[in-house]
Order: C-alpha cells, then structure tokens, then sequence
C-alpha cells in the first residue's frame, strides 16, 4: 500500500529518535523519552524509541526505563556514525510502513540535520527546537495561563483552527511551542493535515523521569527490516574528533557568571575576577556574543540566541548591556543579577538584583561578601 | 562551476525588538539586516570566487525591498542576483519556503561542481530548516554546520561542527552547505563594488516564472502548501524588573549576600 500521510487514522504511537555518539545514548534521548511518555499517555498511545547504529541493542533497554515500551533497533554497519544519506533513508523507510503518529528528534546539531530532511522527504510540518509540548486541552490551557499574556477567554477559545478555511479541532494534535526572536515571541505550531506530526526538541527543556528498572526490564526491542547500500551514500565522514579541551559545561550549570563588553579595558582581568566569583559559587564562566566574536573566550561559553540557553539557579551578568540576542539565551534564569555601569543598560529590566557600578570594582567585593555569607551559615 | 547563495533580509534582533500589542512582531519598527549566518555563507562562496574564479549568485526570497540586500552583497563582489517574489509565496512554513526556493535554484540551474550555500539559520525564525529542505528538494547532499571548507577537484571537504567536537566529511558536488559564523569574517563591500553593484544583474522570478517548475504547486506553496499552521502566537510574561541596589560599595555587596543565602539561592 502506497505511503498516505494524510489519512490520519492510519497513523499511531509517539516515537523518539534516540541520537547515539559512539555507541552511547545521548542525555537528551532520556529527557524527549521522558516527555514523550506523557504525550504517549495522553494520546492513549504506546511510546517507542527509534535507535540507529552499529550493534546498539545492548543499549536499547535503559530507554524502557525512562518510559518507552518499545524500541525499535536498527543495526547496520553504516549506521555507525552519523550521516544524514543513511540515517534519513532508513527512518523515512521505517516510518512509511510502521507509521507514528508523532515523531520527536533532540535539537542537536544531528538532530537539526535530521529532522528537516525526514520531514520534506516525508512531505510533512516539522516543529524547530521546541521548549513545551501538548497533547491535553486542559493541561495545555494551563500552560497558556501561566506562560502567556494572553487575555483568559482567549486561551478558553482555542479548541479549534481555521485550516485551509475550515475549522479544525486541535484536542487530537501535538501542540508544539517554541520560541521565536530570541523569546520575545513565543507560537505554538500544529500540523493538522499530515503524520506523522515531527518536532525537534530542545536540549536540557524537557525534566528526565527517575529511571524504573522493571519498566526497563519489560521494554520490547523490535528489529525492523530496512535496507541500506554503500550506494545510498553521497558523502564520508572521514574522521570524528572530540575536542581537545574539556568544554565549558553551560547547559548543566547552576550558577553562570558570564561577561560581556564591559571587560574591554581589561580582558584578562575581568575575566579572571569572574572565573574567582564562579568558583566561590560553584560555577562556570559564561560569555556574551560581543566576548566571543571578540576572541576573549571560546565559543563554547557564549550564551545566547546563537549560543547556549541556559537556566541556571543565579546567573550573574557582569559588564552585559542585554541586547536581546543574549537575553534570549539567559532571561529563564531563577536569579539574575546584574552589574553594570550604565544604569539604564536593558540587562537591568530582567535581572532580579542590579548594582549599578564598575565591574572591576564590584565584582571581587561580591565575591568576598558571597564567601563571607556562606561562612556564616 | 558557480556557487549559489541562498540569503534571507531579517530584523536586526541586536538591538531591542518591537512587539504590537496583539503579540505580532512590528517589523516596521526595526532595522533590517542581512541574516547574520547567510553573510557567512556569502563569505565563503566569495572566498572560492578568489580562489577559483568562479561564479557567485545570491538569491532571496522576499518582498521587493530585499532588493536593496541584494546589491550590498553584489558590491561585496557577487556576480548576480535573484529575487524570488510573489504573492502566492506570501504565508509559506520552512517546508513551503524550500519548495519555492529550490524552484529558483532550479530556474537557475545546478551543474556537477556547483555548490549551494545557506546561513545556518535565520535570526527571526531560529529553525535551521529551510537549507537541509532545500537540499532534499534538490535531491542534493547536505553538510549543514560547515565551520570550514575546501575544495579538491569535484569534492568538497567539509568540518562540520558538533557540540562536543567535529566531523570532517566529504562531498562530491554538486551539494549544499549550510554555513555557521565560526567559517570565516564577511568582508565589507569595497567603493569600487558599490558602484559596480548597479549595473549587476537583478532578476526577479515571481510564481509566472516559477510556475512550470514540478515544485511548485498550490498544495505544496504559500499558505495553503505548508503543513504547518500557527495555532497561536504570544507574549510571554514580562518579568517584572527586580531590585536595583544602592550604591556600590561592599556594604552593597554584603546585603545582596545576606538577600541570596536568606533565600537559600546560596
């Protein structure tokens, strides 16, 4: 039977594509397994993991625990590293004859090869680095509540949408929300007429469930036939390196002090008096981009619209006006303080606890102070 | 051989964004720039201009203005450009955006050696969709997050950056790379470039010129071609702004301490 991705009905099951690097699972496969569950739940539908690679099915098993009852494994020698020829080729295959209803892909820079690849070979709408997923009205309703300025009566309205002129009834689709100009605007995204309904989702987002041995131990491992040639590839990976120095953690991090312009006068100074206020707070050092274009730090530590974004416990902006390219990547921070000269800088506008003075100035006092409170505690 | 740049007019989002009340972007408000990645991926088809002589083309899809976009990158040296531009585009997703534009690129014509170059991803939308899109439309190899590239014959060598390393990888041509800012620095377009700018071809295609193309169809273009819809777009909350402090002595320095450890931040 031809592939008809727009008979809906045919379509059913939540999977997840679990990126593996070098035969290791990925943590964001852990967190869109998590989350899918839920969405899987609410669908009234079973949650399956889609794992490709060379000889990964000892692997498999750990994705039951955060919540998938099945995965499917597909082994092949040239799945061993990733290239988007293969990978594409064999997921579009397995899911024209297995046939998802929803499809999510971690926003890794192998997912975001991925995912718009599959989603035009498959001829349906894909979702960019989504922040919120929904399935249920009613929950769906609440985030909106919460999350969103918009006027109550309309959230209650939203059960419907106009779709090529007609209404259409959202309660069956995935709402997919994500923001867009670096969080100042924020759209939830459905796929009403085609399956399956693809996002990719953003990394460190979505909260990873406790890990459930038996559910771990119950988890099916299915082997879909598929098949795949040199001859399906067009381009070699001819080497894969890690990077030689540990990079900056950023993602993972409970307290950033990050650094921006406002370090001109002294590069490396200002950055070694917020590497000392990070190590009393048990952080890391963060950039903006302005710190990295410059080549003061390397591009691991920009935060940002074209960097990391990150949501720490206490994010300390030195010397940081707050374009909104940077807030974007830093505004969902629990604390944010600030410290600048200009007291009109935006950063000010979002930060919880401003001191308006010189960074050099500031920044060793607030150290010396932090260090003394915890003394006292 | 030619390389083909696919580029995009965006606001700026460096400075501060305008949003209307109704939770819609007043674009009207805000500069427009050159989407910063494409100005990478421009950069990079220029540079083997240097090397190869080759032909550079830049092509955009948008309104009528983005002309003017256009004829800042042919005085930064490129050869030609085209405006892709209609009102049946108007309305179009990441899926219906690459359709249209690997029309164009068709229209244009890819040839063995040729290379396709995209930015990353745009600034306003942050998908880094409509390139890998295009090159499936294209039925072209992609390499996306290319942080450099080197050209051997018929192949390309590409490093294409990972979040904890890199990839080396290589392509046969033709193909499409998207391009990241770690690749090199835009150059400035030069006086003489300026000048010469204007007697550079612009050619516009609007849907008649497109329209034989198998790509375009009103079920896969425009509004109605895109799979995708918009339930609702928002604002989210303003956090409200926070304290600001007096002074900036230690005694300043010692009340925020005592504030964070009385929360138990610290």
């Amino acid at each position: 039977m031809a592939f008809n991705n727009t008979d809906l009905a045919a379509f059913k099951d939540v999977w997840v594509f679990c990126e593996q690097r070098e035969g290791k699972l990925m943590p964001t496969d852990f967190e869109l397994i998590s989350e899918g569950r839920r969405l899987a739940d609410e669908l009234g539908v079973d949650l399956c993991g889609l794992l490709l690679g060379d000889n990964v099915e000892g692997i498999a098993k750990e994705l039951g625990g955060y919540g998938a009852d099945k995965v499917y494994v597909c082994d092949h020698s040239l799945l061993k590293v990733y290239t988007t020829d293969a990978y594409a080729k064999v997921i579009c295959d397995v899911i024209e004859e297995l046939k998802p209803e929803a499809f999510l892909i971690g926003a890794t820079n192998i997912g975001r090869d991925l995912g718009p690849r599959c989603a035009a070979r498959l001829h349906t709408g894909l979702c960019a680095d989504c922040t919120h997923l929904d399935v249920d009205m009613g929950i769906y309703k609440d985030f909106l509540h919460e999350a969103s300025t918009l006027e109550d009566a309309r959230i209650d309205g939203l059960n419907t949408a106009m779709v090529l002129g007609e209404k259409h009834d959202v309660s069956r689709d995935l709402k997919m929300t994500r923001p867009a100009f670096g969080g100042h605007l924020m759209a939830s995204i459905i796929c009403p007429r085609f399956r399956p309904t693809m996002a990719t989702v953003r990394p460190g987002v979505m909260k990873k469930r406790p890990f459930d041995q038996a559910k771990a131990d119950a988890c099916q491992i299915i082997k879909p036939k598929f098949e795949l040639s040199e001859s399906d590839l067009n381009t070699q990976v001819t080497e894969v390196v890690k990077a030689a120095k540990k990079l900056v953690d950023l993602i993972g991090a409970d307290f950033i002090v990050s650094v921006g312009r406002g370090i001109s006068k002294d590069v490396e100074g200002g950055i070694k008096l917020a590497e000392e206020l990070a190590a009393e707070l048990g952080g890391v050092v963060g950039g903006s981009r302005a710190v990295i274009d410059s080549g003061w730090l390397s591009a691991d530590h920009q935060v940002g619209q074209t960097g990391k974004t990150v949501h720490p416990k206490v994010y300390v902006a030195l010397g940081i006006s707050g374009a909104i390219q940077h807030k974007a990547g830093m505004q969902d921070s629990e604390c944010i303080i600030a410290v600048n000269k200009n007291d009109s800088a935006p950063i000010f506008e979002i930060a919880d606890y401003g001191i308006c003075g010189d960074l050099f100035k500031v920044t060793p006092m607030l150290t010396e102070a932090i260090r003394a409170a915890k003394a006292a505690k | 051989m030619k390389v083909i740049v696919c580029v995009k007019q965006v606001p700026d989002t460096s400075g501060k964004v305008a949003v209307n009340p109704d939770g819609t972007l007043n674009r009207a408000s805000m500069e427009t720039i050159t989407n910063p990645d494409d100005m990478n991926a421009v950069e990079a088809a220029l540079k083997l201009k240097d090397e190869t002589g080759c032909k550079v083309i830049v092509v955009t899809m948008g309104p009528p203005p983005a002309e003017g976009m256009l004829r800042e990158l042919l005085a930064m040296g490129a050869d030609e450009g085209y405006l892709i531009s209609g009102r049946e585009f108007g309305g179009s997703d990441t899926y219906a955006t690459s359709q249209i534009v690997a029309a164009g690129v068709n229209k244009i014509g890819v040839e063995k050696g040729d290379i396709v170059m995209c930015g990353r991803q745009a600034i306003d939308g942050d998908t880094a969709q409509v390139g890998p899109q295009i090159a499936e439309k294209l039925h072209l190899p992609q390499v996306t997050y290319a942080a450099d590239i080197h050209k051997d014959g018929d192949d390309i060598t590409v490093k294409r950056m990972l979040e904890d390393g890199y990839m080396t990888i290589k392509v046969k041509t033709p193909c499409l790379l998207t391009c990241i800012k770690e690749l090199n620095q835009p150059r400035y377009m030069s006086v003489g470039g300026i000048f010469e700018a204007y007697s550079k071809p612009v050619t516009v295609l609007d849907y008649e010129a497109l329209k034989d193309d198998p790509l375009i169809d009103p079920t896969t273009i425009g509004l109605k071609g895109s799979p995708t819809n918009i339930l609702v777009s928002f604002t989210p909350p303003q956090k409200g702004a926070g304290m600001m402090l007096e002074g900036a002595d230690m005694g300043t320095c010692e009340k925020l301490a005592g504030m964070l450890a009385a929360k138990h931040i610290i």
